[in-house]
């Protein structure tokens, strides 16, 4: 200041710790498995434990269904279809999916943070996008329950029978609802299992299932690792197989059904270029980046792992985003003001870390931001490199974890081929100022979600899925009701 | 430019597009942050240090601005631990008023001037205006922009004016008031912010509080932006202050965590940062005071002036 002595230092004012509150409810020391409307132990007694992630403490145990568990939720299913559910009419199945809906309402808090501590994803997130998000899947699709001849206009489409689904560990509660939802509004039944890391929320649903009254078998959930997923694909008694998760076990269960008649759904794999063009909003396409790479840790199949950046904005680009990322705040899930929370395991940990490494050692250049992380726990600090060539393993495969990929480009043609060049085909992204540049890129970009200045918006009422090997099949809008119906 | 003045700085007119939808969600997330207890009464203390305290009615007396002052000093009885504003704002013909009564003080006096708050005179008025008030002892005017010359696309007359206005400033602080509610676009608001910092603003300052809408958290997050890249490519840093539209402590606390993540902790002082506000401080004391005893007070025990 000219006359007087104003203070011109800055200061250092931050955030005290914001927990939400874990004491609002109380988990079970163990759960079973949910067949025929029952909690019932694994026929082998056998158990296993389910962890927090952000401090490696047991939360529970968890019954391990073996092939008899699967058998008999397969049977309970199919009962509760042949009996009940497939007999119903639309407008009373709506009911019970209206009425699960506003259960997940009324217990969001709850699931939100089960969600936190099972998976590690910060509870703004749990909170304000998964939980929301999982509701509102099923009061759109209990909307269509009585509505199918109007999804499929001349056609009369009727039930398939029995769905097995098998959901993976990065939106537990959201991918319940992505499956179930659909398939009970048309008039099937369910064996779900979900992934052996992230369990709770699945079983939570288990529960509101009952508080809805839902006819038993309608919703069966059976719990274990990777085998009782292939008891379950190979299961003779399925009608429909719906799986999300790695492109590798989805060839393997597409091998599985080889020479079945059992329909089968894909959600795999991806590796999304984010495109931006220097005539973007800049700040706002920084705010993309970081949206599309470090929501939920970067374990977001169509996360906006490739960042593709026209070469004259490129430094600008990446001095903001290495300033904003240095605002990101890693650690307890619960924490109200954590933007990126805990790796969901340490098997997916030790992956990421594999990864950093190779990236090094492929020549790639990287930068990490030097937030403070928890002793304990799986962490890690929101990364990119740069330096990365198309043909760097970090470039071409999916790494599931908050580390983006940057490379330059010079014309829409070269940003086009580039965003192209992998077998996945999930989702992509344009930043730019022009309409008809947004256009052509998306016409340009074989995936099946491409968002336009913004990133990883998802609406039930809008399909999902993807190309090549990122799957088949969509979820979610008209698209996602057809696989769960039969049309005559 | 279809100015027939002469500028004297090259103007940088390059568009920097600003998406509202995605300047919205930036504003709603920034917002989830919790600040509680501890960083709760820093954060209050340190908004308060910044508050430039404005009294800017017809009805305005020396006495009033008197009772203002002393606001300034004291801005709670009975606590010690609060910092002073950091200044009053006041018209023209209250700055020797404001001076002497807060002689001593490092709280600065601030001036509107350039025909606030419309800013419809001659540069020549303008201009009377500002020396008027420098000469009567004001540490720093705040002038308003020429908003019909620059709605025309007359950018070189705004920066023209602004330049001018600066010289007419000698030492004292310059503030631009963009009066953000009648730029229509937030496209339209960096675009001001871009040509104020351009032609000399110490600061730029979203509103006169005399339309509305005022300091939006849309406005100010465009505003903090702008002055982020005007930083970034010229290494000079330019202060910021929204004014108006600040109601509440929250929203107060806010603003603070936009400053602090879009321009980080070098920006969190008086002297790059201040809110314009009349009434805001007693709802923060109001807070200050529930963090101290544990309840909230009536409103009747926090001094009106």
């Amino acid at each position: 200041m000219t006359e007087t002595n104003i203070s011109t230092k800055g200061s250092d004012w931050g955030y005290a710790p914001a927990p939400e509150s874990a004491d609002h409810f109380k988990l079970k020391e163990k759960y079973g498995l949910f067949i025929g409307g029952k909690f019932v132990p694994a026929g082998s007694g056998k158990q296993f434990a389910t962890t927090n992630p952000a401090n490696e403490k047991t939360l529970a145990q968890i019954a391990d269904a073996g092939e008899k568990d699967v058998d008999k939720a397969v049977k309970a299913a199919r009962t509760a279809y042949e009996k009940v559910w497939r007999k119903m009419s639309g407008r009373e199945r709506g009911k019970y999916l209206y009425r699960i809906a506003r259960i997940i309402q009324e217990r969001a808090r709850e699931l939100a943070v089960v969600e936190s501590m099972d998976g590690g994803k910060p509870i703004r997130e749990s909170r304000d996008v998964d939980i929301p998000l999982a509701a509102a899947h099923f009061f759109y699709h209990a909307g269509w329950a009585d509505k199918l001849a109007y999804a499929f206009p001349g056609k009369s489409a009727g039930p398939i029978g029995v769905a097995g689904q098998i959901i993976p560990w990065n939106f537990p509660l959201l991918m319940v609802a992505w499956k179930v939802a659909p398939a009970l509004a048309c008039g099937n039944t369910v064996v779900l299992k979900p992934a052996e890391t992230t369990p709770l929320t699945a079983l939570l649903f288990a529960e509101i299932c009952q508080e809805a009254g839902l006819p038993d078998g309608v919703f069966n959930c059976i719990t274990g690792a990777g085998s009782t997923g292939a008891a379950l694909v190979k299961h003779p008694g399925l009608d429909k197989v719906a799986f999300t998760g790695s492109t590798e076990v989805g060839k393997a269960i597409q091998k599985s059904l080889a020479g079945r008649s059992t329909k089968l759904t894909l959600e795999l794999g991806g590796k999304a270029a984010n495109i931006i063009f220097e005539d973007a909003a800049i700040d706002q396409a920084v705010e993309g980046i970081i949206n599309g790479i470090f929501f939920n840790q970067g374990h977001v199949c169509c996360a906006g792992s490739r960042l593709l950046v026209q070469e004259s904005v490129e430094q600008e680009v990446v001095e903001k985003l290495k300033a904003r990322m240095e605002h990101l705040i890693v650690g307890d899930p619960l924490d109200k003001n954590t933007d990126i929370g805990a790796i969901n395991s340490k098997a997916q940990y030790e992956r990421i870390r594999d990864y950093l490494k190779v990236g090094q050692d492929e020549g790639a250049e990287l930068f990490q931001t030097k937030c403070p992380v928890p002793e304990k726990g799986y962490w890690v600090r929101p990364s990119f490199f740069t330096k990365v060539a198309q043909s760097h393993r970090i470039v071409q495969e999916e790494i599931f974890g908050p580390v983006l990929a940057i490379q330059s480009f010079r014309t829409l043609d070269e940003a086009l081929e580039k965003a192209n060049n992998t077998p996945y085909g999930l989702s992509g992204g344009v930043w730019t100022d022009k309409g008809a540049k947004i256009f052509k890129v998306t016409r340009g970009i074989k995936a099946g979600v491409i968002w336009a200045n913004t990133f990883n918006k998802f609406d039930p009422s809008s399909p999902f899925g993807g190309y090549k090997e990122s799957g088949y099949g969509r979820e979610g809008g008209r698209h996602g009701l057809r696989p769960y119906v039969e049309l005559s | 430019m279809s100015s027939s003045l002469v500028v004297s700085t090259k103007l940088d007119l390059q568009a920097h597009p600003v998406d509202e939808v995605g300047i919205r969600e930036r504003v709603a997330r920034l917002a989830t942050r919790s600040i509680k207890k501890a960083s709760k009464v820093e954060g209050l203390k340190l908004a308060l240090s910044m508050v430039d305290l404005t009294t800017l009615e017809g009805a305005d007396t020396p006495g009033k601005v008197r009772q203002l002052c002393t606001k300034a000093i004291h801005l709670h009885s009975g606590r010690k631990d609060l910092p002073m504003v950091a200044a009053v704002c006041v018209y023209p013909t209250m700055v020797r008023i404001a001076r002497e009564a807060l002689q001593g003080t490092p709280i600065q006096v601030a001036a509107v001037a350039t025909a606030f708050p419309s800013g419809m005179n001659p540069l020549a008025v303008k201009l009377e205006d500002t020396r008027y008030a420098v000469a009567e002892g004001a540490h720093e005017i705040d002038m308003v922009i020429s908003r019909g010359d620059f709605l025309r696309g007359d950018y070189g007359r705004v920066a023209n004016e602004i330049e001018q206005v600066k010289e007419a400033c000698g030492k004292a602080h310059l503030k631009v008031i963009l009066e953000t509610g009648e730029l229509g676009t937030l496209d339209r608001v960096r675009l001001a912010s871009d040509i104020a910092m351009q032609s000399g603003a110490d600061f730029i300052k979203t509103s006169t509080g005399k339309i509305q809408p005022a300091a939006t958290p849309e406005v100010v997050l465009v505003m903090l932006q702008a002055i982020s890249d005007f930083y970034r490519k010229t290494g000079k840093r330019i202060g910021m202050k929204p004014a108006g539209g600040i109601a509440n402590a929250k929203a107060a606390l806010n603003v603070l965590i936009m400053v602090r993540e879009v321009l980080g902790p070098a920006w969190l002082t008086p002297s790059l940062f201040r809110i314009g506000a009349s009434k805001l401080p007693n709802d923060m004391l109001m807070q200050l005071e529930k963090e101290r005893t544990g309840v909230y007070q009536g409103l009747d025990y926090f001094s009106n002036d």
